[in-house]
């Protein structure tokens, strides 16, 4: 096996095809791990990872610290609203206090683009991007990218939609890395005010019309409305965009093949996807989520044996 | 670089039949009783002797699991290479199972004491056992030793004993290597 290329996991962006074959390769034998009777290794026993989430999150904290106690790591967890950071501490002085701790590991979510960058820069950690504002949420992809190469076979040459709100989209950005990293062709559907301009400069395409892109694809990964980020309306209403970008079963049905269906969660069952499409067959979401657990403690281990 | 042949193909198959007749001796049909191949080189050798067993005595069918040790080893970050994982292959419970590890060579202890813990996340086995080709003397960091062994090897701490096995090498063969001549 040989090692990663990078000593933290900031984005898609800054690791190359082996980082990510190395990974997959690692989460294959922890998947294994993770369905033992017993599913804990002692690999990470004296490594101490801090959790800071600055913004909320359930799946993603959840499925970070299962990884992390799976591998025998010592974990604390913090969220903004509990912290210091309410008080004015700047995010350089939270860390290097945790760090004074004598932490190995950080794993940060944050509402500002490169914020783990800029700490990966200025503290003596390892930093994990747990997702930071609009930019990346490399696990996530990663998650995405493994649970296609698992029902598909393979990512290359596999042709990938992703529907939805891209401007605001740090799961949108990571896996468009991602995915033509290792080949795939990727498009991209939505409402025209939530399309970037530049996207097609990262070799991608744009379908406005989500038939004629179901129509094209093997993979659908249909991302959730993000409210919180909308400081203006991009579209009239949740009930219109349901209706021209909501997958629901007669649209599928009526496609005459069947393609994949993901969804990095939390959904908004009735707009991006209805529960119906959610709960069938061919949807890979639950897959994602149990594939996250060992995606995470790939990354993480290999992370950790880069650790002096 | 030098090599020394400490046993040759036919010594190995002699050594092999005489192991494969000393666990008759101890499990007779093997009905509660499974082989688990350390990962990675332990594995040719629990499959010959499942084959020798089987073919050669008449056993029935004999239950075997690959075990990979990488995750529960204790030299995690304290080695220059990676540590490489293998595939678990452990399609049965071992819950009140005699179980017997099967490993090429038994040098430090380490890694029995690492598949000690590692089988645990399997069940609880009623009784461990220990077979292997080679057994290293005084070698040991570990109060381990084995139940079943091949041949003892006494050899110093730069030399490497390297068993080859038909199915990956070509032929079977037991090696002493110095790297320092």
């Amino acid at each position: 096996m040989s090692e990663l290329s990078v000593n933290h996991l900031l984005g898609i962006k800054y690791i190359n095809k082996n980082d990510i074959d190395l990974i997959f390769e690692t989460a294959d034998h922890f998947k294994e791990v993770i369905n033992r009777p017993i599913k804990k290794v002692p690999s990470l026993r004296d490594i101490t990872i801090a959790n800071i989430f600055f913004e909320n999150s359930t799946r993603t904290k959840l499925s970070f610290e299962l990884a992390q106690k799976r591998l025998s790591a010592d974990v604390i967890s913090f969220s903004a609203a509990q912290s210091s950071v309410k008080k004015g501490e700047t995010l350089i002085d939270t860390v290097n206090n945790i760090l004074s701790m004598k932490v190995d590991m950080v794993v940060m979510r944050h509402a500002n683009p490169g914020a783990a960058y800029f700490l990966s820069k200025n503290v003596k950690a390892s930093i994990v991007n747990a997702g930071d504002g609009a930019h990346e949420h490399p696990t996530q992809a990663l998650l995405d990218s493994y649970s296609i190469r698992e029902r598909l076979g393979d990512v290359a040459g596999k042709k990938v939609v992703i529907v939805g709100d891209i401007l605001h989209s740090r799961v949108a950005l990571s896996n468009i890395y991602a995915l033509k990293m290792q080949g795939a062709e990727v498009k991209v559907c939505g409402p025209k005010t939530l399309i970037p301009r530049y996207i097609e400069s990262l070799g991608v395409t744009v379908e406005p019309n989500l038939r004629k892109a179901l129509e094209w694809c093997d993979v659908a990964n249909m991302l959730r409305v993000q409210n919180e980020r909308l400081d203006v309306n991009y579209f009239p209403s949740t009930r219109e965009y349901a209706q021209q970008y909501g997958l629901d079963k007669t649209l599928l049905d009526s496609l005459n093949k069947e393609i994949v269906i993901m969804h990095p969660g939390p959904i908004n069952r009735g707009v991006e996807i209805t529960s119906e499409v959610a709960d069938s067959q061919q949807s890979v979401i639950l897959n994602q989520v149990e594939n996250g657990v060992a995606i995470r403690m790939a990354v993480i281990y290999l992370l950790a044996s880069k650790i002096q | 670089m030098t090599q020394k042949v400490l046993l040759n193909s036919k010594e190995v198959n002699i050594i092999l039949n005489r192991l494969a007749c000393q666990l008759i001796e101890k499990h007779l049909d093997f009905s509660d009783t499974v082989l688990v191949g350390i990962q990675p080189r332990g594995t040719f050798l629990a499959e010959r002797l499942k084959e020798l067993l089987e073919k050669e005595y008449n056993t029935p069918e004999i239950t075997i699991g690959y075990l990979d040790i990488t995750f529960f080893r204790d030299d995690f970050r304290r080695t220059d290479k990676p540590l490489e994982a293998n595939k678990t292959k452990i399609n049965f419970i071992v819950e009140n199972k005699k179980v017997i590890f099967i490993d090429d060579v038994l040098f430090t202890g380490r890694s029995i004491r690492s598949a000690l813990t590692a089988i645990q996340s399997f069940g609880r086995p009623s009784e461990i056992e220990l077979l292997v080709l080679i057994d290293r003397r005084f070698s040991r960091n570990l109060p381990i030793q084995p139940d079943y062994r091949g041949r003892q090897v006494d050899a110093i701490n730069n030399e490497k004993v390297k068993v080859n096995w038909k199915e990956n090498e070509g032929e079977d063969g037991v090696f002493l290597i110095n790297n320092n001549q």
